[in-house]
């Protein structure tokens, strides 16, 4: 039995696909995921005509939490691209960028602690317990720890079964992340909503796929279904002549 | 992206320190000249051009904003027409810059209604006639947690208000922002209920620190700084200020005022500036006086934003954790 061939196994550049990830997509995604912070470096010093603004302390530590969502999604959105675009070999990127999520979410942290509170600890500690959305933001940076500790092949070697069940931790941590940034928001809730929704659909994708869920799904369709096939029948008749 | 504003734009600040001798210069070669010290505060209609006014109650009041052990340098003209919260022209800072170019501020009226003796509708330009600018530096604190510290030109506003006699049933002073969606592209979006409303106690209002502001930086008030005409009430925070003003009403009963309505728990009517009663989100104790140097941006935040004598005597015996 042969499956149809995988986009990735066609021959590209005469490189075979693990040295392909290896010289030329990672470098690049490495690079592009550099990207973000780059600008914000240059907009600090104002090259290139960039600028983070009048206030730029705030402007920084609001690009960086956005930059983490930002990857936290485009990890969650590695697996339906690789089974809908029958990429399989695109797990190997999503390290890396689960990787810059956490990064981008230690950065955000450390904006937030050391320029914007003047690395005063005690308000960043008051803060943390009794503001409801830096608790819920700072418990996604905790919860993303044990997640980059263990993202080496080493580890995922050792905690074998126990390794995908662990990581799944990134759903809920990732759920945090928007929650975090929908209670930050004052009045304008826009873009956290625009967040939730792409999360939604992505965690949507995976329930939409579990078998038990699809049994259910199909279960709940059935009665539906055989109601409007009763209708047509019933409408079939009425334009019988007698 | 809008144009990045060149240093040689934003003012000097020994040209801003000389401006007596720039005045001076302006006053004769202007008609106001011939109207001595207290020029008559007819506006010039771009925004930016140079304001005819007397600074010599700015000596009187610069003291305002000395405070001990704090940053009280005015901050630059760029920083304070680059960092807006104008919803009418959007939500992000950047924002107003942008877009309140668009909005046309003349012709302008205002209507001034309710209890007083004196209403009607005034073309912009009469409505200020009969006053003098003056300048006045004050320390602006915002909700937020971050302040400035801002040379405005205008007019107090209880010499403003008592021109129209509001009679004893008048106990609150209403203010309404302009509503014009086609200009203001914030107001296209129901983040709140415009058109924008504010209001103040009727003592508040005629506290000789309560402003009128046509000028910055003694220019004409750029249009993201709330141009043509916009409050000032300094011991309060920022949202207070209402901008864009075309509606004054005197009323007997306080007024419904917007961000009060869009979310009770965290504004209040008051407002007050208090570093003992957080907005539930985030802690008032501090702000970030922008422009402070990094590592150093936050700064302890004053009672009354810093005049408490000059106003506490308005709040006495009232608790302001309840009327925050």
């Amino acid at each position: 039995m042969t499956a149809p061939p995988s986009p990735a196994a066609r021959p590209f550049l005469g490189l075979t696909v693990e040295r392909r990830y290896r010289l030329v997509y990672k470098p690049v995604v490495f690079l592009a995921s550099l990207a973000p912070l780059a600008w914000m470096v240059c907009g600090l010093f104002g090259w290139f005509g960039c600028s983070d603004g009048v206030d730029p302390v705030k402007f920084l530590e609001l690009r960086c939490g956005k930059t983490a969502l930002n990857f936290i999604m485009l990890t969650l959105l590695v697996t339906p691209v690789r089974e809908i675009a029958r990429l399989p070999h695109l797990v190997r990127l999503r390290r890396m960028l689960g990787l810059f999520a956490f990064f981008y979410v230690l950065l955000h942290f450390t904006v937030y602690a050391v320029l914007d509170l003047d690395l005063n600890w005690r308000m960043v500690g008051a803060d943390i317990v009794k503001r409801p959305y830096i608790t819920v933001g700072f418990s996604a940076l905790v919860l993303l720890i044990p997640l980059a500790v263990t993202s080496t092949n080493g580890m995922m070697r050792r905690l074998g079964k126990r390794w995908r069940r662990l990581h799944r931790l990134i759903y809920l941590i990732a759920a945090l992340g928007v929650w975090h940034f929908y209670w930050e928001e004052k009045i304008d809730e826009r873009t956290p909503l625009q967040y939730a929704a792409v999360l939604a659909l992505l965690l949507g994708y995976r329930l939409a796929r579990t078998q038990r869920v699809r049994v259910r799904i199909a279960a709940l369709l059935r009665p539906l279904r055989s109601r409007l096939e009763r209708r047509k029948v019933l409408a079939c008749d009425a334009q019988r002549p007698p | 992206m809008a144009p990045r504003i060149m240093p040689s734009e934003i003012t000097a600040p020994d040209v801003y320190c000389d401006r007596r001798a720039f005045l001076a210069g302006a006053l004769a070669t202007s008609a106001a000249a011939a109207l001595g010290r207290a020029s008559a505060a007819v506006l010039p209609a771009p925004a930016g051009a140079p304001l005819a006014y007397t600074d010599d109650a700015a000596e009187s009041v610069a003291a305002l904003v000395h405070a001990p052990d704090q940053n009280e340098t005015p901050n630059t003209w760029h920083q304070i027409t680059h960092y807006n919260n104008y919803y009418e022209f959007g939500t992000r800072k950047t924002d107003p810059a942008r877009y309140a170019g668009r909005l046309q501020t003349r012709p302008w009226s205002v209507t001034v209604d309710g209890e007083a003796r004196r209403t009607g509708t005034f073309a912009l330009e009469d409505f200020l006639k009969p006053y003098a600018l003056e300048e006045r530096i004050y320390r602006f604190r915002c909700v937020e947690a971050w302040s400035m510290v801002i040379p405005w030109v205008g007019i107090p506003l209880a010499t403003m208000l008592k021109r129209f006699e509001p009679t004893s049933r008048a106990k609150y002073v209403a203010f309404e922002s302009l509503y014009r969606p086609s200009q203001m592209r914030g107001q296209r979006v129901p983040i709140l209920q415009w058109p924008y409303r504010e209001g103040l106690r009727i003592d508040e209002a005629m506290n000789p620190l309560a402003f009128m502001v046509v000028g910055l930086y003694g220019r004409v008030l750029p249009n993201q700084n709330g141009a043509p005409l916009r409050l000032i009430v300094p011991w309060k925070y920022g949202f207070k200020g209402i901008k864009a003003i075309v509606r004054i009403t005197f009323t007997e009963t306080q007024p419904p005022t917007t961000w009060n309505q869009a979310r009770p728990d965290y504004y209040g009517f008051y407002a007050n500036v208090n570093p003992d009663v957080p907005t539930p989100g985030w802690s008032q104790r501090t702000e970030v006086r922008i422009g402070n140097p990094f590592f150093h941006q936050r700064q302890a935040t004053l009672m009354f934003n810093g005049y408490g004598a000059e106003v506490a005597y308005l709040y006495k015996g009232m608790n302001l954790r309840k009327y925050f």
